[in-house]
């Protein structure tokens, strides 16, 4: 994935979907009329974050086996920036009630549950913030967030359709696919959702490359970042900080 | 054959050495006596059958988040070692959830024995349906507890991060379980509590069979 073509897709599909989203024509109901628009913005954040947060469980299934320090990196870089989208899509979630239920946040359990998930992983980070040495940090946390995993399926999918709730979809209220979806709006969500999720990746690429300089700087003796490193650290770079550490020896 | 073998022999450990010291239990009895007595002299009666309910689930949730998570946080790194030479990690986590499950029976009925005679206003119409919602709770709070002071343990910084990581796990436990009571509590019938015991089963499964893999990796220092 080091190629640019996915990045300019993902960036060409928003500024589609935001274009194309909010002109294009959509069919009238009654309550939602025009704010039937939400489904562009609000959906596909969720998307992008259950995407990012399977990206970071199967780092941290692999952090365990490999105990390497890039898989941990990988696996918190990526629920970092799979809350912002969870943070993101609960804001457009509470925006669209406001004019649809008539509250931000009316306790609808669709509400409630995915604040809930988004704890979860609020307390992995606060998890990784307790502990101080690097791979029992690696290693407990890993095994939290699986641990967290089902869990946030089961909050975010599962438990919604056992109670009364307003979200469409849910409490026999019909979902996107049913009447609301028509071929126009199809045109417009499905680009949405891959265009988020491709952005969604590549902000999570970014944070991993950022994080992961900055441990390089921060060790010495890079020992098994020695890899990533090569791949982005200019040669110019490179011999300074071999200088550096003749240095240091 | 072998991993039943250990696994009876850990739990028999673990009942042996509470019945010497009786600290656990007694302690958390004491503990649940004493908030459901506060409760009892700032509510003087409960009206609404549903604060009934609501009130009975919270104090079983702080009981059980104190008594379960002494399961690992109490034992010394030399404790830990010992069994770690002795036994699988699954048998010490199994042995470890049967003991807590156990403990967390005795514990609930006792709470729910005392809830009833203090708040004795209201009693529900559906004793069997509620009992068996105490003990599916039972069965929940210590198969996710278990697993989570086990991690706060290892962690280091035992108490805060025990509630801070359990909370959101257990809250859709809770919310279920306080659904299941609450059916019990209107008396409805049986069949419209299947769905929730049915969920509470598979949301055991899955916490005893992630617990199962992952502890080994959590055990291995």
């Amino acid at each position: 994935m080091n190629k640019t073509w996915w990045k300019i897709l993902g960036s060409v599909l928003v500024i589609y979907t935001a274009i194309a989203g909010l002109l294009l024509g959509v069919p009238h109901l009654a309550i939602l009329n025009e704010t039937i628009r939400n489904l562009y913005f609000h959906v596909p954040m969720w998307f992008a974050m259950i995407v990012l947060f399977s990206i970071s469980v199967f780092y941290s299934v692999k952090s365990l086996s490999s105990k390497s320090e890039i898989d941990d990196i990988k696996a918190v870089e990526s629920v970092n920036a799979g809350i912002v989208f969870g943070v993101l899509g609960l804001v457009t979630g509470a925006i669209w009630a406001k004019y649809t239920w008539g509250q931000f946040w009316s306790f609808d359990p669709k509400q409630n549950f995915a604040a809930i998930s988004i704890l979860l992983y609020f307390a992995y980070l606060i998890l990784r913030n307790a502990i101080d040495e690097e791979q029992k940090r690696a290693k407990i946390s890993a095994i939290y967030n699986i641990f967290a995993f089902p869990m946030m399926v089961v909050l975010l999918f599962v438990l919604p359709r056992l109670k009364d709730s307003l979200h469409p979809g849910n409490g026999g209220n019909p979902g996107f696919n049913s009447y609301d979806l028509d071929s126009r709006m199809r045109m417009v969500f499905y680009p949405a959702c891959l265009g988020w999720i491709l952005i969604g990746y590549w902000v999570y690429t970014i944070r991993f490359r950022l994080r992961s300089i900055e441990t390089i700087t921060n060790t010495p003796d890079y020992g098994e970042m020695k890899g990533v490193r090569d791949s982005f650290v200019t040669s110019e770079n490179q011999s300074t900080t071999n200088e550096n550490k003749q240095q240091h020896n | 054959m072998q991993l039943a073998k250990e696994v009876k022999y850990l739990i028999h450990k673990e009942v042996l050495l509470e019945w010497r010291s009786k600290y656990t239990i007694n302690g958390v009895l004491l503990y649940v006596v004493s908030t459901i007595f506060t409760c009892y002299l700032s509510f003087v009666s409960l009206g609404d059958k549903l604060t009934w309910n609501a009130l009975f689930w919270i104090i079983m949730l702080f009981a059980s988040i104190n008594g379960v998570s002494k399961s690992f946080l109490q034992e010394t790194k030399g404790q830990q070692l010992y069994s770690y030479i002795l036994a699988s990690p699954a048998a010490v986590l199994i042995s470890k959830t049967v003991y807590n499950t156990l403990l967390m029976l005795v514990l609930t009925t006792i709470a729910l024995g005392f809830y009833t005679l203090v708040f004795d206003s209201f009693t529900p119409p559906d004793l069997v349906m509620y009992y068996i919602a105490v003990v599916l709770g039972s069965l929940s709070f210590s198969t996710v507890f278990t697993m989570v002071s086990a991690i706060a343990s290892k962690a280091g910084n035992g108490g805060m991060l025990m509630a801070i990581l359990s909370f959101p796990i257990i809250i859709p436990v809770l919310i279920l379980l306080i659904k299941l009571a609450k059916n019990a509590v209107d008396g409805l019938p049986w069949e419209n509590s299947y769905d929730e015991i049915a969920m509470l089963l598979v949301v055991n499964v899955l916490m005893v069979a992630t617990s199962l893999l992952l502890f080994p990796y959590l055990w291995r220092d």
